[in-house]
């Protein structure tokens, strides 16, 4: 099946996410999206499957014209869609998953489930996913998950099969497993079209690969072709794809943890029986996959969390912060950058300058008594932006206004504007253009070669291999390792999957 | 990789220690401290072909016993507490029904104890309330928060009780009912739906504007001419040969009026839709993951309104329940709050049909016992009486019901791209 995209543009309001975007894809082709965060993949490929409206322009399988009216018509025309989040009901069965929607049934509209649950596995024998037709969704991994998807997709005779950044969720040996599928899938005829902004997988599986920028196909590419030809083109400049940096001068011992046992919202333990430390001078790492206890532990250690059992400890520089508020924990030192600056980064309706001073709001430069000192923060705020090149007007802009990359740098410059001696930083890049990724990357290396304790939490194995003197890997809730950052992907991989040496 | 994740819930210690304290008390003041005095269980009534024996057995005797087999089912919930095992639900149901014999006993001491007559009139007055939760069960399942029960009862009530009176037709009457509560639950799906209105705001608008209309109705027009509009009289009791005449469930359920046939009709059929059919599982689907629904070609809006809408009417013949089901005419606010009980049944159902129809019958009863113990032993207050069942309630929602898991996208508006 040949599918065309012809000439697609849309707009919402006066931001136009896709112009006159023209793609090509062959049947039985891995074609690569290649794009950065917020240049418009996304978009592109919610249109094509009846979630939006072009504007303009119109789409053609096998040469005829299509109009979808919604993602019923695009399913039925044979393109399915695997989406970054996940399109399951995770109260659900995989079975009624895959079923939703095309339900084999009996008399009275009764579900026939035996019929259900062989199609799964079906499917699920064929390639070798191995899923359990009668498993709860939500007591899946994500890897499986996303296997439930591509067989809920392939289930529904999807010859055209899109995938959008599958590979966030997963570990290396995961996107090993998937690539495989993926040749799998082309081999037996059916298209794939894989979004992603990582430019080592487009090299290992595409046929061809389309850049995508700010909106716009700027051009399209072999995948033999150079990594910083790809790079150059997907950011639209030359870049660094390493991140310079001196070896670690190692101070004393910043941070210490012992015996960390956190809950997390499901009253289960999401860290169990955790303990290190982290030098001045270094930057620890976090690495693992998504979900296995980084999120609770970072938020343990600003005393969101409170620990179990008497045995947990926590000392910063040699004073104990174990049960302590936030606000004693930030006051004692410790700088914090959330993984959401969506929900937990940033107050999106205030402006810069409110946003600015969200943790210094009382009892500091900001303030003039009981009131706001309004001319300083004016003077401060417009500092900070020079200083961490936040690209906005002013400093007055409401910071949902602003780009992924100048709002996380908003969260950066308030974070380290303040004199500590930790910084946490909880996937500090995650959906942020290049540019300021860069940016704040230096920033965090500024900060370590300071002589401040840095912990990184990422599950980009690119940065953490960039930025990491030392990488703890956590697999369900332990750490299973802390290794050098030299260990190979390879090694870091089996970690990060719970493979102990 | 399909292995499930660790999961390591604490069961902890609620339950046995809830169970225990409430069998202390059955113990000391129904027992230890009770009344003396025969009290008689009658199984069958007067009038009833077959009779069987009463039981009968002393007032202060039952008290102990109930109060040492209520320690026994804490003791083994402890046990299961202790392998971190969650306690059984079949268990809080003995347990609850123990003790609701032993409070029954201790009132009826040297009297005696109708049981039919009891859980009859409880299961007819629960009927408005169980079709009201069948409402909001329908509704927020597919992710619509329906305040708004209260007036669709309302406004069935209010149409039964005319438009039969009109036209000495009780059919008519339920028709209008459902079609006029089934038309105030579109509006609110359509301001959730289409105008992604504050779905609490315009519920709590629908019942005061029913209110409004239906006692300026009442005022201007039900009480001027009475006689002709508001008159309807109640539907003839249909007994069910042969089954009626089962001792206790004989009278109590094939011994009605349509309304309550009907409602326990559906209450099975809404159960059985919503999670063996096709149209329940896209429903579902809808109330959990709206997103995830409409990827896979199910219209959200559309479901949405189906539902929301087939509930209101649900509710509107709960209504008629109240009126031509129950006491005649209609009388001003006459759902006096059943609508928000029937809210809380929802809840303390988990969204489930079964589950809420068998809150909404421990309401009934509650209501019934009140007038029975008044009647029964004048001397206790009735308003502590009244109190004990709503007692037993929030401690089964604190202790035994646990955390329930409302539909993922309920009260959350669907805005596509």
């Amino acid at each position: 099946m040949k599918l065309e995209l012809r000439g697609i543009t849309k707009r919402f309001g006066a931001v136009t996410a896709n112009e006159d975007i023209d793609l090509v894809i062959e049947p039985g082709e891995i074609h690569a999206l290649l794009g950065e965060n917020g240049a418009g993949k996304s978009t592109l490929m919610n249109v094509l499957y009846g979630l939006y409206t072009a504007d303009e322009g119109h789409i053609e399988i096998d040469g005829v014209r299509q109009n979808f009216s919604g993602p019923g018509d695009a399913m039925a025309a044979g393109i399915g869609m695997v989406h970054q989040h996940f399109m399951l009901i995770p109260v659900f069965t995989v079975a009624e998953n895959v079923a939703l929607g095309h339900e084999p049934t009996k008399a009275l509209g009764v579900i026939d489930i035996a019929e259900a649950k062989k199609q799964v596995l079906e499917i699920s024998e064929r390639f070798g996913f191995n899923i359990d037709p009668d498993a709860l969704i939500e007591d899946l991994p994500v890897g499986a998950q996303q296997r439930v998807e591509i067989i809920k997709a392939l289930s529904r005779d999807a010859r055209i099969l899109v995938l959008d950044e599958p590979t966030a969720v997963l570990t290396p040996q995961e996107t090993d497993e998937l690539m495989e599928i993926m040749r799998q899938l082309a081999k037996s005829g059916t298209s794939i079209v894989f979004i992603t902004h990582k430019l080592r997988e487009v090299k290992a599986v595409a046929d061809r690969i389309t850049v995508i920028r700010l909106g716009k196909v700027v051009g399209s590419a072999k995948p033999d072709a150079a990594t910083s030809e790809l790079a150059s083109l997907m950011v639209g400049r030359e870049v660094m794809l390493t991140v310079n940096k001196k070896p670690a001068a190692m101070g004393d011992v910043v941070l210490e943890v012992e015996h960390i046992t956190v809950l997390d919202d499901r009253s289960q333990k999401a860290v169990n029986e955790v303990s290190f430390e982290v030098r001045g001078g270094e930057i620890l790492a976090l690495a693992g996959v998504q979900g296995n206890g980084q999120t609770e532990l970072a938020e343990f250690l600003l005393g969101l969390r409170k620990p179990m059992g008497s045995k947990a400890k926590v000392n910063l520089n040699g004073k104990e912060i174990t049960n302590k508020s936030v606000r004693e924990v930030l006051e004692s030192g410790v700088g914090f950058i959330p993984e959401d600056r969506q929900s937990d980064g940033l107050v999106s309706e205030f402006t810069i300058a409110e946003n600015l001073m969200l943790n210094s709001s009382y009892k500091s430069r900001f303030t003039k008594g009981l009131n706001i000192n309004f001319a300083a923060r004016k003077l401060i705020a417009k500092e900070l932006v020079e200083q961490f090149d936040v690209r906005t007007p002013s400093s007055e802009t409401v910071a949902n206004k602003l780009s992924g990359g100048n709002q996380q740098k908003v969260v950066v410059a308030r974070e380290l504007s303040r004199e500590v001696s930790l910084l946490i930083a909880s996937q500090p890049t995650r959906g942020v253009d290049v540019g300021s990724i860069e940016f704040i990357h230096e920033q965090i290396i500024a900060e370590r070669d300071a002589g401040k304790a840095v912990i990184l939490i990422s599950s980009e194995l690119d940065e953490v291999l960039a930025l990491a003197d030392r990488i703890a890997v956590m697999y369900r809730g332990k750490i299973v390792g802390i290794v050098e950052p030299n260990t190979s992907r390879e090694d870091l991989g089996k970690l990060m999957a719970g493979v102990t040496a | 990789m399909t292995t499930s994740k660790e999961t390591e819930v604490k069961v902890g210690y609620k339950s046995p220690i809830v169970m225990g304290s409430i069998g202390l008390l059955t113990l000391v003041f129904l027992g230890l401290l009770g009344r003396d005095g025969m009290v008689a269980f009658e199984i069958s009534r007067r009038n009833d072909s077959l009779q069987l024996p009463t039981l009968d057995i002393d007032s202060s005797l039952l008290g102990v016993l109930a109060g040492l087999a209520m320690f026994a089912l804490a003791g083994f919930s402890l046990s299961k507490a202790i392998k971190n095992l969650k306690t059984p639900i079949w268990v809080s149901i003995v347990f609850g029904a123990i003790g609701i014999t032993a409070l029954l006993g201790w009132l009826a001491a040297e009297k005696s104890v109708p049981i039919a007559f009891i859980t009859g009139t409880a299961l007819v007055l629960a009927v408005p309330i169980i079709l009201g939760a069948m409402a909001g069960i329908m509704s927020e399942r597919v992710g619509i928060t329906n305040i708004a029960i209260e007036g669709q009862l309302l406004t069935g009530a209010f149409m039964a009780a005319v438009v039969s009176s009109i036209t000495d037709n009780f059919l008519f009457g339920v028709i209008a009912a459902m079609v006029t509560s089934a038309l105030v639950s579109m509006i609110l799906a359509v301001f959730s739906i289409k105008f992604l209105a504050q779905q609490i705001i315009v519920g709590v608008v629908l019942n005061v504007l029913v209110i409004g209309v239906t006692n300026f109705l009442y005022q201007q027009w039900l009480t001027e001419d009475a006689e002709n509009v508001n008159f309807p009289g109640t539907m003839d009791i249909i007994k069910i040969p042969v089954l009626s005449d089962i001792p206790i469930l004989g009278h109590v359920f094939f011994e009605n009026r349509i309304t309550v046939f009907l409602a326990i009709l559906i209450v099975p059929t809404i159960w059985f839709i919503l999670f063996k059919t096709r149209l329940g599982l896209r429903a579902r689907a809808v109330g959990e993951h709206p997103l995830a629904a409409d990827t896979v070609g199910i219209n959200v809006g559309r479901t949405r309104f189906w539902w929301v809408t087939i509930g209101g009417s649900i509710a509107g013949l709960g209504g008629a329940a109240l009126t031509i089901g129950n006491a005649g005419a209609f009388g001003r606010e006459m759902s006096g709050g059943f609508g928000f009980i029937a809210l809380a049944v929802v809840i303390l159902g988990r969204w489930n049909p079964i589950y809420a129809s068998l809150a909404a019958l421990l309401f009934g009863f509650s209501i019934i016992l009140r007038v029975w113990a008044n009647q029964v032993s004048p001397g206790i207050p009735t308003d502590f009486i009244t109190m004990v069942p709503y007692v037993v309630t929030i401690i089964a929602v604190v202790g035994f019901v646990g955390k329930s898991r409302p539909p993922k996208a309920l009260a959350v508006p669907y805005v596509k791209g």
